[in-house]
């Protein structure tokens, strides 16, 4: 039954690529509603479980449902089948995603690039779709830069954008990966502070960060990976103030 | 040395410089020569060329006709190359190995052999091997149009053909090397927002692929343009053929060529400011402010000066 399940659930996923082992049974469960933050050493694989999870990547073993739904696959009759692209298609559309480097479309406008996903994969209609696009970028502070290209953006304004850009398509999941890794200093605040809205608002979101406050402040779980595992996850207070792994342990006394 | 604190007060301009330029006395010496070498060529000529011949000939009625026919066939050789090279190019992309082979296959068919022979094949070849002309469903005796093929094999589809389909081979690679030249993450966010590859490819790829696709497109059809005087080969009357059968009777030769030429170099610098103001408009985004046009500098130089002759 939809609704009570958890929203996002991994059960023992394994990947790959060639011989490299990247992914070795991770198991995960985000609720509704739950912020999910996710750190770990460089190469430990978070942003490939990321991308498993809206399929970007495709799983050698295990399981992902999101909603209840499995990622990728279809089962009937007790056999998996693969989707086709458009079916895999319809399900990213459900679910946001925000990369370290932006990747806004350059020939498109900040408002261009919000209404183009709603417009083309939901065909919303295109006034409706920019009165949105308008209030979006609105909420993250960029009523002016309506017809800004990105180029004519500093990184903290594009990485706005390109989160008013996956709350276009009205997800009922948010995947951040190291959204503020590539930012100046002092524009982290502002991304960081529109992640927090968000997470009060009620998004469920699963977050790949450095940034321990935030994961401190705003997480409600704290998964930490190395070497293709979860090696620790609890409340973000408990893993960061008393963690339990020698490996955690080490990694935290690098990084705070 | 150190470094000078000004306590954030903007430090006064110190004296402009004012240098005495450089003098580049070879440059006169370059440009002497240059005009003592044109000007004994051009009196060559004149004592072999009659200007007045090509005067007259330059807006001749068979001339112009040929003229009309030139940009037909370069304009739409290139169109069916661009379709084309945009197929093979995402069939070359492809993961299905056939799909990437056969487009390898023909790419690697219409690149190795000359445009000249491909015309000639077409001209001889196609009436032989097909008798017929026709549209219906393959392998069944169903027909629904039928033509003899020497007919339908009019010059003008040979040469549309010849040079389209060799075109077509050039354009792939150039679509390409575009395809290629774009970030993986655009593929990537385009995918993540719920869109499908021809999406993602219409959309997101190509358009951005054009800046890289538009430039060397330019050249592809400034060369079409001259290459298309192959057609007269497969006697297709486009300009240099109508030049040709005007001299074959009245022997003027070097004026006719020259006419010809003149018309060429015409269509070439018409179309190479096409191809600025596409470039400019494919680069969009991608520049934080586009250079001003020349026009728009001449514009801008002109009122800045009747601004100032208004104000002194
Ligand atoms: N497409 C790919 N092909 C081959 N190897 C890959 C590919 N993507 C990732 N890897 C490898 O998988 C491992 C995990 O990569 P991943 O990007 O998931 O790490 P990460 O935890 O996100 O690291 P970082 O903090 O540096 O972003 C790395 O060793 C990487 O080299
Ligand atoms: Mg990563």
């Amino acid at each position: 039954m939809p609704g009570s399940q958890p929203l996002v659930r991994a059960e023992t996923v394994h990947k790959r690529f060639g011989l490299l082992p990247v992914l070795k049974g991770i198991t995960m469960e985000v609720e509704r509603g739950e912020v999910m933050v996710i750190i770990g050493p460089s190469g430990s694989g978070k942003s490939t479980f990321l991308r498993c999870i809206n399929h970007l990547e495709k799983i050698d073993a295990g399981r992902i449902w999101v909603d209840g739904v499995l990622v990728g696959y279809r089962e009937a009759n007790g056999r998996i089948h693969e989707l086709r692209e458009r079916e895999v298609a319809a399900r990213r559309a459900e679910i946001g995603m925000v990369f370290q480097r932006f990747n806004l479309f350059p020939h498109m406008t900040a408002l261009e690039n919000v209404t183009s996903a709603p417009v083309w994969v939901k065909g919303m209609r295109r006034d409706e779709a920019g009165a949105l696009a308008r209030e979006l970028l609105e909420t993250v502070g960029l009523g002016d830069k309506l017809r800004a290209y990105p180029s004519q953006l500093s990184g903290g304004q594009q990485q706005r954008v390109a989160i008013a850009r996956a709350l276009a398509m009205d997800p009922k999941l948010m995947l951040f990966d190291e959204p503020t890794s590539a930012l100046d200093p002092e524009l982290v605040g502002d991304v960081l502070d529109v992640m927090k809205d968000l997470a009060r608002q009620g998004m469920t979101m699963v977050v790949v960060t450095h940034e321990m406050g935030f994961a401190r402040e705003v997480g409600d779980k704290l998964a930490f990976m190395d070497g293709g595992v979860v090696v620790e996850h609890g409340p973000p207070r408990d893993v960061l103030g008393a963690p339990r792994h020698e490996r955690t342990r080490s990694f935290l006394s690098k990084v705070l | 040395m150190g470094v000078a604190a000004s306590d954030g007060k903007a430090e006064p301009v110190p004296d402009v410089v004012k240098a005495i330029p450089v003098r580049h006395p070879w440059r006169w010496v370059s440009a002497v020569t240059v005009a003592l070498v044109a000007a004994w060529i051009l009196k060559g000529m004149l004592g072999v060329v009659d200007p007045s011949t090509i005067r007259r000939y330059q807006l001749n009625g068979l001339i112009m006709k040929g003229l009309l026919l030139t940009v037909e066939i370069s304009v739409l050789a290139q169109v069916i190359g661009i379709v084309l090279g945009v197929i093979l190019a995402v069939m070359r992309l492809s993961k299905n190995p056939v799909t990437s082979t056969s487009a390898w296959i023909y790419i690697w068919l219409f690149r190795g052999t000359p445009v000249l022979v491909q015309l000639l094949f077409w001209f001889a070849a196609v009436p032989l091997a097909f008798k017929t002309f026709s549209i219906g469903i393959p392998f069944t005796n169903v027909i629904f149009y039928e033509e003899p093929m020497a007919q339908f094999m009019t010059p003008f589809v040979v040469a549309l053909l010849g040079l389209g389909l060799n075109e077509g081979a050039y354009m792939a690679e150039i679509v390409r090397a575009g395809i290629l030249s774009v970030d993986d993450g655009q593929v990537e966010a385009a995918q993540a927002l719920g869109m499908t590859p021809v999406l993602t490819m219409r959309r997101i790829v190509l358009p951005q692929a054009m800046r890289v696709i538009i430039p060397p497109t330019g050249n592809e059809f400034i060369s079409m343009l001259k290459t298309s005087s192959l057609a007269s080969v497969v006697l297709l009357e486009e300009l240099l053929r109508n030049a040709q059968g005007i001299y074959q009777t009245n022997l003027k030769n070097l004026e006719l060529l020259i006419v010809a030429s003149i018309w060429y170099l015409v269509l070439t610098t018409v179309a190479s400011v096409g191809q600025y103001y596409l470039e400019r408009r494919f680069a969009r985004g991608a520049a934080r402010e586009l250079p001003q046009t020349p026009v728009q500098r001449l514009r801008r130089n002109l009122t800045f000066r009747r601004r100032a002759q208004v104000e002194e």
